[in-house]
């Protein structure tokens, strides 16, 4: 009796074993997997002369730089817009609005519904918006300010967490010093808030960096060097879509250029944590 | 409303033997029929008490009696909850508590407080005690550190840091958190201390020695302490206010010295709970 339990736990454990380790090296293999065969397509077409040469022949030789300036351009702007807007918002919401007022239930819920819809949707709304009603056409700034609209509801939600993460006693001991709230809250709570912050801002860009449905209602497909916010601009997502389905023979291209586009995606990553823990340590240290 | 002391002079230094005596006629902060509701539920109800100054004033009594919601009150903290509705008076010589037009920020620099678990910030000792002095307009590098030593020493602190000002105040052991939070507030020269239990999270040994520094600092401080301790509040308090909780809300049922709290209690429910038969 004893024995046949005995045996029947160690089936379990064994079973619950190799179903835990099984789904970790299913996902860690998927993404080598992937990332693989983008290194073994794509890494001998990626050179100096690819990553700063203009696109030929409608991408199918030359190289990507004017769509690493778009890209660069179109995250810029983004960040520009989105930063101030979501970092304000989450104060507010977080410090400044009791958690079951109704501004702050409607703002929330809002910003949850916004994090879903799909980005087609937010393409679409930029291109009536951004291009029409205000006039700015297929553009960096529209794209980039449709991309800030989409990235929005991540950051704010995430900076939020952050703020509340804070604890209280922080904010009574410092008001009970006599201390202002807005010296609290620059001093002591959003210092503490950064890593929710940073957190926020990696997924954002993660978002942002590879959209391409938004984007090619916004700020559309000309190759061409931008020379300011109102060109339009081709980002790296939607270079490599439209060599991959449109362009026949861009097959090369595309893998290099997606190559490119996924250690862009690492080193904006792994650069932001290194970051969060070094400027936590100097906060500490010297402030 | 008086002004505040400048908070440039340096505390006086008394010689730690030589105590100035804590009995004054006139009380330093008068309590009239105080109330505080949080949303419909009362947490104590009509509390009158005078408070002397100079002295160390024990409030006891069992859990949820309003003992901590009390002296919330008595610097404005409660501004800062919302639902909270505070009725009644608070004065401090001539200055309404109380009133909105109090600027609570120089209030709370008259009044400093001290919390149940000891709370400094997530920054270098050094920073701990700069902050707030910064935050209230002294920039002077010498005067800073001077400050900052007064402060350290008067808490027993100071052989402990000095080497080591720089480092993160987290890393302190939680009796010596608790000094720094008590030096923090030291710092601004506070005419009155509010202290939450203050020994309550910590050792005996870390207890001791805060318990050592709150006796050292009767005379210069008025301090209002509460405590579930009552051989604590025997051995260093010299007034008592007892609460208890009377349907659902608390209330003080008797205030006197220490003395007459413990020895010649007037209310039955005062003596069952100081003799160890209630609470």
């Amino acid at each position: 009796m004893a024995e046949s339990m005995k045996k029947r736990l160690n089936m379990c454990e064994g079973l619950a074993f190799v179903l835990v380790w099984g789904t970790a090296a299913l996902v860690t293999a998927t993404f080598c997997w992937l990332l693989g065969d983008l290194v073994w397509h794509g890494l001998s077409h990626v050179s100096w002369t690819f990553l700063t040469a203009p696109p030929e022949n409608a991408g199918r030789r030359g190289g990507i730089g004017p769509i690493l300036v778009s890209t660069a351009l179109i995250l810029g702007v983004c960040l520009a817009v989105a930063l101030p807007i979501g970092i304000g918002t989450a104060v507010l919401l977080a410090e400044f609005t009791s958690d079951h007022s109704l501004f702050g239930r409607v703002t929330r819920r809002s910003l949850d519904v916004l994090a879903g819809v799909p980005s087609i949707v937010f393409g679409l709304f930029g291109n009536a918006f951004f291009c029409k009603t205000l006039g700015l056409g297929f553009s960096i700034l529209s794209g980039g300010l449709t991309l800030a609209c989409m990235v929005l509801p991540i950051l704010i939600r995430s900076t939020e967490e952050g703020f509340r993460a804070v604890p209280t006693s922080y904010r009574l001991s410092a008001a009970a010093l006599g201390l202002s709230r807005t010296t609290t809250l620059i001093h002591l709570v959003l210092p503490a808030a950064v890593p929710g912050l940073l957190v926020g801002l990696v997924l954002g860009v993660g978002r942002a960096i590879a959209e391409t449905a938004a984007l090619i209602f916004t700020s559309g497909y000309v190759d061409r060097m931008p020379e300011s916010l109102l060109d339009s601009g081709r980002a790296l997502s939607i270079h490599i879509f439209d060599l991959s389905m449109n362009v026949s023979g861009g097959d090369a291209n595309a893998y290099a250029s997606a190559l490119v586009l996924v250690v862009l995606l690492l080193v904006i990553n792994s650069t932001v944590s290194r970051l969060t823990a070094y400027g936590l340590q100097r906060k500490i240290m010297t402030v | 409303m008086r002004p505040v002391a400048p908070i440039t002079e340096l505390h006086p230094q008394y010689p730690l033997e030589e105590q100035p005596a804590c009995r004054e006629s006139q009380p330093f902060m008068e309590i009239d029929r105080l109330s505080l509701h949080y949303g419909e539920k009362p947490a104590f109800q009509d509390v009158t008490l005078a408070i002397a100054k100079g002295c160390i004033t024990a409030l006891v009594g069992p859990s949820g009696c309003g003992k901590t919601s009390f002296l919330t009150c008595l610097n404005r903290l409660t501004d800062l909850i919302t639902g909270c509705r505070v009725s009644g008076q608070i004065t401090i010589e001539a200055l309404e508590v109380l009133a909105p037009h109090t600027d609570v920020i120089r209030l709370r620099r008259r009044i400093g407080m001290i919390f149940q678990k000891p709370n400094p910030f997530p920054l270098t000792i050094r920073r701990n005690l700069e902050f707030p002095l910064r935050e209230h307009g002294i920039r002077d590098r010498t005067q800073l550190a001077q400050m900052i030593e007064t402060a350290l020493r008067e808490v027993g602190l100071w052989d402990e840091v000095k080497d080591r000002l720089d480092s993160p105040a987290l890393a302190l052991s939680g009796g010596q958190q608790q000094r720094l939070c008590i030096a923090r507030a030291l710092v601004l020269s506070p005419e009155m201390l509010l202290m939450d239990e203050p020994c309550s999270a910590l050792d005996p040994l870390s207890s001791g020695v805060v318990e050592d520094l709150i006796v050292r600092l009767r005379g210069r401080y008025t301090i209002l302490i509460v405590t579930h301790n009552l051989a604590q509040a025997r051995r260093i308090a010299d007034d008592v206010a007892f609460f208890w909780i009377h349907h659902g809300a608390g209330r003080l049922i008797e205030a006197g010295t220490v003395t007459q709290i413990f020895e010649e209690p007037r209310d039955p429910l005062t003596a069952a709970y100081v003799g160890g038969m209630r609470g």
